[in-house]
């Protein structure tokens, strides 16, 4: 299933809805293109929101991290909403828990940028 | 009579399509062979990142290369081979991806999955010259215990590095 990625505007955050699967190929490049394409014009604030994503290999991963650290790089952050049990233990056995900061209410995560 | 193994094998183009043909094709296999849906998703991914492994690391991304995947069923167990074609690795040698260093690195994390989701895991020299990664699962209602226990994801083993 392929990734789907809609960004759309909440107050200055961008929330980014996400669906299908982060893997090797075109989920990861799509990823990488979208966030990227978001930190060009400056939209550094983001929810990546990953209810609609059950499926993550280390590539997809690996994405992740490197959309982390590029939005980290331009001083602004981004945050992961709603994730899926898969998702959740993926991150969790990764220690990347320790890295992301993760919710599961999307006013929450907006309002912790402000 | 002696149970039966049943024996598969594919060659498999050094191409991303791979990637996803030799997971669907180990998860109908798994199925098959009466893995619930936790341990089908776990033997999908492991066969997934050994593919990318072969493709990536081994391979090189080289088309020429082939990669070389088989699956024996066993009574007690499936255990899943990928080969490459490439140089080989030292499976010690591989960094630690949960090293606080590496938390950020963006790859490396396939061998601890496979090593995490999987009951047994280990890394040979291929015929063909290159790694041949061999891990295995057991058969639900098997018990004859061995490997790195029951291969959840609370039992993530850790990685030599």
């Amino acid at each position: 299933m392929a990734l789907h990625l809609t960004p759309r505007d909440s107050g200055a955050i961008t929330v980014v809805d996400a669906s299908g699967r982060i893997t090797l190929g075109d989920g990861s490049a799509n990823l990488r293109k979208t966030i990227r394409q978001l930190v060009e014009e400056a939209h550094c604030k983001i929810v990546l929101n990953l209810a609609d994503v059950d499926y993550i290999d280390s590539s997809g991963i690996g994405e992740l991290v490197s959309a982390y650290t590029a939005v980290r790089s331009k001083g602004g952050e981004l945050k992961l909403l709603h994730l899926t049990k898969k998702v959740h233990d993926l991150l969790q056995i990764t220690k990347l828990f320790t890295v992301f900061e993760v919710y599961s209410d999307e006013g929450l995560a907006v309002r912790s940028f402000l | 009579m002696a149970p039966e193994t049943k024996h598969l094998e594919v060659t498999l183009e050094t191409q991303v399509e791979s990637v996803n043909l030799a997971e669907e094709m180990c998860l109908r296999l798994a199925e098959a062979a009466g893995f619930g849906e936790d341990e089908c998703y776990r033997i999908g991914m492991s066969v997934r990142e050994g593919v990318i492994n072969a493709f990536h690391y081994g391979n090189k991304e080289k088309p020429e290369k082939k990669i070389h995947l088989a699956v024996d069923l066993t009574p007690e167990k499936m255990i899943i081979h990928v080969a490459d074609e490439g140089a080989g690795f030292i499976l010690k040698d591989v960094p630690d991806p949960l090293a606080e260093e590496n938390l950020l690195s963006t790859s490396g994390r396939g061998i601890f999955l496979m090593r995490a989701f999987m009951d047994e895991f280990d890394v040979v020299k291929a015929q063909t010259g290159g790694a041949e990664i061999v891990m295995s699962k057991r058969l639900p209602g098997s018990d004859s215990p061995h490997g790195n226990g029951s291969g959840g994801h609370g039992s993530a083993p850790h990685t030599e590095a």
